[in-house]
């Protein structure tokens, strides 16, 4: 009711005037947001005194109709009002015990007879999990997909007037109670080195989808070492023969499902002579991975609709204690000063109501900013360090982070970035005053509040996107000006002195492993070394050079002049060998961020230029951003596991029109060098 | 079964405008109980201030405030216009409510001339898919080409082009009003947001949509990849098992 009680203060008219030029020059709400004039909270940004109350008007009357899911059209709403909320962590169950194991008892052959209260096979998957005799899970955890009609993307009352209690897909703590509800972002999973994971995922969605998502999926354990049973994929012709039988093709399952996710916990190349009295090549740890849904032609909507959550691996360097091992800043207690940032774009109608356009071709960009799934919430932090491991969870969008003083814009805030774009950690930390993600990439930030504060004198910092991008084809490249970006998230510096911190400085882990004459800050988990055209082993020997060009060909995209195919592999890579791929971007105005299934690469060149340690683009990576006519070049190790793994593009969008391609691991490979 | 209730749009006016078809809708159901608590608000809280909008404040009270779509009223007003078409058999249809309400459907773009490669193999393709889906075509699924080149393509051409394409029942090539096909393009998603790239017609959006209207599920395939790749997506869609209750 403040509306009606609402005065009409000096400012308000002042900004109604502005706004009125605005709208007699006849720029709709929408056009407004094209120009960069309107960002995502309503507010005008070019036109002082351009306010919040002068912008409803516009949303509830220019240029957006009833139900319509565009930049622009979604009611505006007060930024930093939610506190940042955290997911909880997924609980470990008892697999004797639970009764979400003990009707089926998990085992390494799927369990296909079939349940009569479904009349379909319990389990949805087809394959036998592989390496789990020799590495018998250890931590067990069930958690369910179920659809939440009660989500909020803010709790402030205002807001909530404006975008009530949404309908999201979501995964639970594990119980078969339905107060257990769906969450989205999903439970955190933390894992550790050593201990292997089974995770039992229901699927207990509904065909009540209000408008966008498929209530089959296929949960993608993004970036981890995974045999094609448990790796999540889109679709597979190595399952169900080539029978076209929903019931059988193996990758995605059905409501009235589960499926059971097994990973080794052991790091890649167990299953070479070089590292299988080691459990894998210790270089090749992972620390922050996630899961997300990836049901064939449909993976936007659903993972846009809520099914994607983020997974921590520790190991006995990074060990979630800042006072052992690396002493990055500690995770336990959870949540403390190792945190997860899940951001998401995303589209509501005027009424309020999320929106996804299933009849869209270029990619969903959204006007509304969500961390770990509120709108543009804000955290108090204490003045220390802190470990925040950043999501991009798209659909489309790019981002380009910074740290903003919104009080003295021209100030330049570093921190310190710590992982790959892919969650793996690099030689060294660098400091940057800026990190760029593409959809999926992540990147674990240091970011030294009691630094900041000393250095600037701020209490309030936000997290700035400053890249800008108008479509769903990709950005524009041109990075905004402080302030004219859109703000993400605001921290608010509390504390009147220091705060307790047992973790290292940066720069201290860098001067005391160059001081005790290590490889690398993080050693043993320093970058393997590259594969060589030479090498004496044969999985670090490249063995065939692969070229791909991804185009565009009557609006649809082909790898090499081919289009997807879920019923064959395109190539055959052989097992426990070396190979180098070289992506090109020829699709005209388009970027793309490609992801690769199964194996970490290593970026050698991009274009002319050679990636050398000190880039942080050095390292592992997982996601491949392929810009504007670019041409990288990655060299990869197959090891380990046999069967078939996607190559695709991660603008999820992209990757529903089918910019993918499918290829196997086998004893015997092919030579095909534009396969 | 399943119980969901999946309202209908109510009413689907040919040739008007996006804000009179929604004014309809409104009409029907009422002027005030139509109107949300929210636009209430907003107007009342507005009322001093609304002059200076005068268009859209004479719109306000001439018609009633449009209440929310239901998601289905949203997708079949926003991409599945109910325009006037003819079918190669010289059959007037209309598109939403003949052809795609409460239907398992496969939509292309192809004109008789087109000779850039994309339209002979995307036809070739769905010949194929016809034959493999073993006459469910015109039984539960629904094939339909529509043409980009309304003025050159008669019903009596697409009928020849059926002919010559050995197309089985169940699959309908239509044309119809130039500005009514384009509205019909762009609503389906086979536009490009580039107006350049739009332009050229040869190079037109070559993929095949699929849906199944009254459950809102909507994707999308290339009309070049392999005939058995999209059998594969098209069982997938169209037979997936629907839940039981225990």
């Amino acid at each position: 009711m403040h509306l009606l009680k609402y005065h009409w203060p000096k400012l308000q008219r002042i900004a109604f005037r502005n706004r009125q030029e605005i709208i007699q020059a006849g720029l709709s709400r929408r056009e407004l947001f094209k120009l960069g004039l309107i960002t995502s909270a309503g507010y005008l940004v070019a036109k002082k005194g351009l306010s919040y109350w002068a912008s409803l008007n516009a949303w509830a009357s220019q240029g957006c109709n009833v139900g319509q899911c565009e930049p622009g059209c979604s009611p505006p709403t007060t930024p930093f009002v939610d506190p940042l909320p955290f997911p909880p962590i997924l609980p470990e169950r008892d697999v004797f015990t639970d009764p979400g194991f003990t009707f089926s008892p998990p085992t390494t052959q799927p369990n296909r007879a079939i349940n009569p209260a479904t009349g379909i096979p319990f389990e949805g998957r087809t394959q036998t999990h592989q390496f789990r005799d020799r590495f018998p899970p250890e931590k067990f955890f069930i958690t369910r997909m179920r659809p939440n009609f009660n989500a909020t993307f803010s709790d402030d009352a205002t807001n909530l007037s404006r975008i009530g209690p949404q309908l999201v897909w979501g995964f639970n703590l594990g119980g078969a109670e339905s107060s257990d509800v769906g969450r989205s972002p999903g439970p955190l999973v933390v894992a550790r080195y050593g201990d292997p994971v089974l995770v039992r995922r229901f699927n207990e969605l509904s065909m009540d989808t209000r408008g966008f998502g498929v209530p089959e999926v296929s949960t993608h354990h993004h970036n981890f070492h995974s045999g094609p049973d448990s790796d999540g994929g889109p679709c597979d012709p190595g399952t169900g023969g080539f029978s076209t039988d929903p019931l059988v093709q193996g990758r995605f399952f059905f409501i009235g499902q589960f499926y059971d996710y097994f990973h080794t916990m052991a790091r890649a190349g167990f299953d070479t002579d070089q590292f299988r009295l080691t459990d894998g090549d210790i270089k090749e740890t992972l620390t922050s991975t996630w899961y997300h849904d990836h049901r064939v032609d449909h993976t936007a909507e659903n993972v846009y609709k809520g099914l994607a959550g983020q997974w921590f691996n520790f190991n006995d360097f990074d060990t979630g204690d800042e006072t052992t091992g690396f002493r990055l800043p500690s995770f336990f207690p959870y949540p403390s000063f190792d945190l997860p940032l899940i951001l998401t774009d995303k589209l509501f109608t005027p009424e309020g109501e999320l929106c996804f356009d299933t009849f869209g071709l270029d990619g969903l960009i959204g006007d509304k900013f969500a961390v770990n799934g509120k709108i543009q919430p804000f955290f108090e932090v204490q003045r220390r360090r802190y470990r925040f491991r950043v999501l991009d969870g798209g659909p489309s969008r790019f981002y380009e982070f910074f740290l903003t003083n919104p009080n003295n814009l021209s100030q330049r805030i570093p921190f310190w970035a710590i992982t790959t774009t892919d969650g793996n950690l690099l030689d060294d930390p660098i400091q940057v005053e800026s990190v760029r993600l593409s959809v999926a990439e992540r990147v674990d930030i240091i970011v030294d509040f009691e630094e900041i504060f000393r250095n600037t004198g701020a209490r309030t910092i936000r997290l700035e996107n400053r890249l800008e991008q108008t479509n769903g084809r990709g950005p524009t490249d041109k990075i905004l000006r402080a302030g004219q970006g859109n703000f993400l998230l605001e921290f608010r510096i509390v504390g009147n002195a220091p705060a307790t911190d047992n973790s290292l400085h940066p720069q201290q882990m860098i001067n005391d492993a160059r001081a005790l004459g290590k490889a690398c800050t993080f050693d043993p988990i320093c970058t393997p070394p590259r594969p060589t055209d030479n090498a004496a082993a044969q999985e670090d020997r490249i063995r065939v050079t692969r070229t791909f060009r991804f185009e565009r060909q009557n609006g649809q995209w082909a790898i090499n002049q081919q289009f997807v195919d879920c019923t064959r592999f395109r190539f055959k890579v052989q097992r426990n060998t070396a190979e180098r791929w070289i992506l090109r971007n020829n699709s005209g105005g388009w970027q793309h961020p490609i992801h690769i299934h199964l194996e970490e690469f290593q970026m050698v060149r991009r274009n002319d230029r050679l990636i050398q340690l000190g880039d942080i683009e050095f390292g592992r990576k997982d996601v491949a951003r392929l810009g504007f006519n670019e041409e990288i070049e990655l060299l990869f190790r197959f090891r380990d596991f046999r069967g078939g793994w996607p190559m695709h593009c991660h603008n999820t969008i992209h990757e529903d029109h089918a910019m993918m391609l499918l290829f196997e691991v086998a004893d015997v490979g092919d030579n095909l060098t534009n396969p | 079964m399943w119980g969901i209730i999946l309202p209908i749009p109510r009413e689907k006016q040919m040739g008007r405008g996006r804000l009179q078809e929604i004014a309809i809708l409104g009409k029907e159901k009422k002027a005030m109980v139509a109107m949300t608590r929210r636009a209430w608000l907003a107007m009342l809280g507005l009322a001093p201030v609304v002059g200076g909008l005068a268009a859209w404040a004479k719109h306000k009270n001439e018609e009633p405030t449009p209440q929310k779509l239901s998601p289905r009223e949203r997708l079949q007003r926003d991409h599945l216009p109910n325009v006037e078409l003819i079918t190669h058999e010289g059959k007037k249809v209309r598109f939403y409510d003949n052809l795609v309400k409460d239907k398992k459907v496969v939509i292309n773009f192809m004109y008789t001339n087109c000779g850039d490669g994309t339209c002979p193999i995307t036809t070739a393709n769905l010949v194929r898919l016809q034959t493999l889906l073993k006459g469910r075509v015109g039984r539960d699924i629904f094939f339909y080409s529509i043409t980009l080149k309304p003025e050159e393509d008669t019903p009596a051409a697409l009928g020849k082009y059926a002919k010559n394409h050995h197309v089985g029942p169940g699959w309908l090539f239509l044309t119809g009003k130039p500005e009514e096909i384009e509205r019909l393009r762009r609503g389906l998603g086979f536009a490009y947001s580039d107006p350049a790239e739009d332009a050229d017609k040869s190079n037109h959006v070559g993929m095949i949509r699929y849906g199944t209207e009254p459950l809102m599920f909507w994707g999308a395939s290339p009309g070049m990849a392999r005939p058995e790749h999209l059998l594969r997506v098209l069982l997938w869609e169209f037979d997936r098992p629907l839940p039981r209750k225990a």
